[in-house]
């Protein structure tokens, strides 16, 4: 049951788990500005600005609401996976 | 051989392969039937994941949407995959740590409170009650365009499938089926996009033709001189404002939506929910990325095709009026015929011609309707390609709606036979009786979901539309407040979630009464501009509102409930953690 499991804390200090939890939400809160950036703001936001410049043959606000931004979302979450990773070891919290 | 012939060859060879998986994946523990003993590899997850997640809605409609909104389909686009970096950044690498069974699970056991499991547990099945039954339909309908089959015995021959693998393998079954019916369904929806990417553009890869050939340079030239905007115009068909507030409610409703949250229970550990959600949405992009390259090639071919086409002949059957066109070279056009027979698409006699001229508004066809379910399912036959892919395309179909299915099934049977009956009414129930009742809850929710398939009530297509309104409103806020806001307690998170739901639940009554309650006009217009597609986002919004302030009001949670939230945040340990 979950009451009474105990915690994992890591070895060494709490002053550790904070400075990963930190690490950790810097990374989200950057990579989640791009995910704004390249969905709300290029294909919505500025769409209309956008739509007179041209990328390939089609107007550039057009791809990044179409096309663009999916491609950008794959990127982001394996970055954030593989950045991760790094994050785990350098904190020693890796399984 | 004709496309009817191949057909039945392709369904039979994939309903065996999907049978004799399920059969090879049978469980024997809760633990299995659950989450597949918790072993899937993060690459087979992340397919599973993308069958499960892309629905017949997906495989069957979307391009058709897309290719009529035109740049504002970017809503079912962006909002259908942007949810998935939510759902790995902010969601599954947290759940998978808790590591317990269902959604309900880790809403019961962080707010400590059973009101809030039995809240969470109703939802769940609601959202994915409401889901399923458009999936059966989607078989059935596949089933009767394809085969001829009556769409009852479509419906009940799925069932028949899905209850197999379901009730046999649990959640392993279904993993594993998943995993082929993607392969099924994206290789069904590729090649008809790439032989067609060829014809129009002489480039094969659908994604690279949209971007550098001249066909949407020529689609806009069309769509302008038949009195429609440019295709790639923005807020030709919805107002930014909706557009903003749609997106939002997809993405956030799809990190909620609980068949595709429980499917990251299921890999071994903490660093594979990180990297199986990134292959999940590598796979759904495939089809994500080549749906509008399609859209762009079915509405050129379409309005190119039809536009001038010459009335060679009429005839009348139950009841249509059927007419036999030939295009500018004197050929004919055979798929137009066939598809006006079973009433998805019907022109008006222009002068002995077809227009496709738009109506006063320059949103729809002044003398033609199309439904948009005909642009996948006749894109095989538009370029006229071979018997063998229409059948492929069929077959895809049936993936895409069977995956979904069982999926959203396994849901329902773990919401009532886990949260409800083992952890709410009988805390005593042994592994083997807990098994039986997840098996017959799964069974029943077949039986369910068919019955709905075949007897669909009118609104069902607007339900499931809102499923993810629902599941925006309710599930994704409070999960990610429990994982980040160590303050937010029992109180907050039922009253979140009760007003998120019931706010969300009531704008889309009054907004959809027509189709609903069968009023003359709607009981509430557009809510400051945003319509009931996008009015999960506010529902989301009020849930984080006032579960914030509720919290803050009331005690803080007890120790053992912070030391939880502790420890769901630190990788290490996923494993052991699981231990009941």
């Amino acid at each position: 049951m979950a009451t009474g499991r105990k915690v994992a804390v890591i070895e060494g200090s709490e002053e550790k788990a904070i400075a990963y939890w930190k690490a950790n939400i810097r990374l989200i809160f950057i990579l989640l500005v791009i995910w704004a950036l390249v969905s709300y703001v290029a294909g919505i936001i500025l769409a209309q600005p956008l739509s007179t410049i041209n990328v390939g043959r089609v107007p550039l606000s057009f791809w990044f609401a179409h096309q663009g931004s999916i491609i950008t979302f794959v990127i982001l979450i394996f970055v954030y996976a593989k950045l991760m990773d790094k994050i785990d070891n350098e904190f020693d919290v890796h399984e | 051989m004709d496309a009817q012939t191949w057909t039945y060859i392709l369904v039979i060879l994939t309903f065996g392969l999907y049978i004799y998986i399920g059969y090879a994946s049978r469980v024997k523990d809760t633990k299995g039937f659950y989450v597949a003993g918790q072993g899937v590899p993060a690459i087979a997850n992340g397919a599973a994941t993308a069958a499960d997640w892309m629905s017949a809605a997906s495989f069957i409609s979307m391009a058709g949407l897309i290719s009529v909104l035109g740049f504002d389909g970017s809503i079912y686009l962006m909002g259908w995959t942007g949810g998935y970096v939510l759902l790995a950044l902010l969601l599954a690498p947290y759940l998978r740590k808790f590591g317990k069974y269902t959604v309900p699970d880790f809403v019961g056991d962080r707010y400590y409170s059973k009101t809030a499991r039995g809240v969470a547990a109703i939802a769940a099945v609601f959202v994915s009650l409401t889901y399923v039954a458009g999936q059966m339909r989607g078989v059935g309908v596949v089933f009767s365009r394809f085969l001829g089959l009556d769409i009852t015995w479509g419906v009940v021959l799925g069932m028949v499938i899905v209850a197999f693998f379901a009730v046999l393998g649990g959640m392993k079954g279904i993993t594993w089926t998943q995993v082929a019916q993607y392969i099924v369904l994206i290789i069904a929806y590729l090649i008809p996009a790439i032989a067609i990417a060829v014809i129009l553009t002489g480039n094969p890869i659908p994604q690279l033709s949209l971007v550098f050939s001249d066909i949407t340079t020529k689609l806009n030239q069309i769509q302008v001189d038949l009195g429609f905007q440019e295709y790639t115009q923005p807020f030709a068909n919805r107002a930014p404002i909706d557009v903003f507030m749609i997106t939002v409610a997809l993405m956030i409703g799809t990190a909620g939506l609980p068949h595709v949250i429980v499917r990251f229970y299921t890999v071994p550990n903490v660093r594979a929910a990180r990297y199986s959600a990134g292959w999940a949405l590598l796979f759904i992009a495939l089809l994500y990325t080549t749906a509008p390259a399609v859209a762009v090639f079915a509405r050129y071919n379409l309005l190119n095709t039809l536009h001038g086409a010459r009335i060679v002949s009429t005839e009348e059957v139950a009841g249509r009026t059927i007419l036999n066109l030939q295009d500018a070279q004197g050929r004919s056009i055979d798929w137009a015929t066939s598809w006006q027979r079973t009433g998805l698409i019907s022109f008006t006699d222009e002068n002995g011609q077809i227009s496709m001229q738009a109506n006063a508004a320059g949103k729809t066809f002044a003398h033609a309707t199309i439904d948009n379910d005909i642009i996948v399912l006749s894109t095989p036959e538009v370029a006229r390609l071979p018997a063998f892919v229409i059948a492929l395309v069929a077959a895809g179909g049936l993936a895409a709606a069977l995956s979904t299915a069982s999926g959203l099934l396994l849901v329902i049977s773990s919401a009532f036979s886990h949260d409800i009956y083992y952890r709410l009414i009988n805390p005593n129930a042994s592994e083997q009786l807990r098994l039986l009742v997840g098996r017959i809850v799964i069974f029943l929710g077949v039986i369910a979901a068919g019955y709905f398939g075949i007897n669909p009530p009118g609104f069902v297509a607007e339900v499931v539309a809102f499923a993810f309104g629902l599941a925006a409103a309710s599930f994704f806020p409070i999960i990610v407040l429990g994982i980040f806001d160590k303050r937010a307690n029992d109180k907050g998170a039922i009253a979140g979630m009760l007003a998120g739901l019931i706010f969300t639940m009531f704008m889309i009554l009054m907004m959809q009464s027509v189709k609903i309650f069968g009023t003359a006009e709607p009981l509430m217009g557009p809510f400051f501009g945003i319509t009931a597609q996008g009015i999960g986002t506010i529902g989301a919004i009020l849930n984080f509102a006032v579960a914030l302030i509720v919290s803050r009001a009331t005690a803080a949670p007890p120790q053992d409930i912070q030391d939880l939230v502790e420890s769901v945040r630190i990788p290490r340990g996923a494993g052991s953690a699981t231990a009941h």
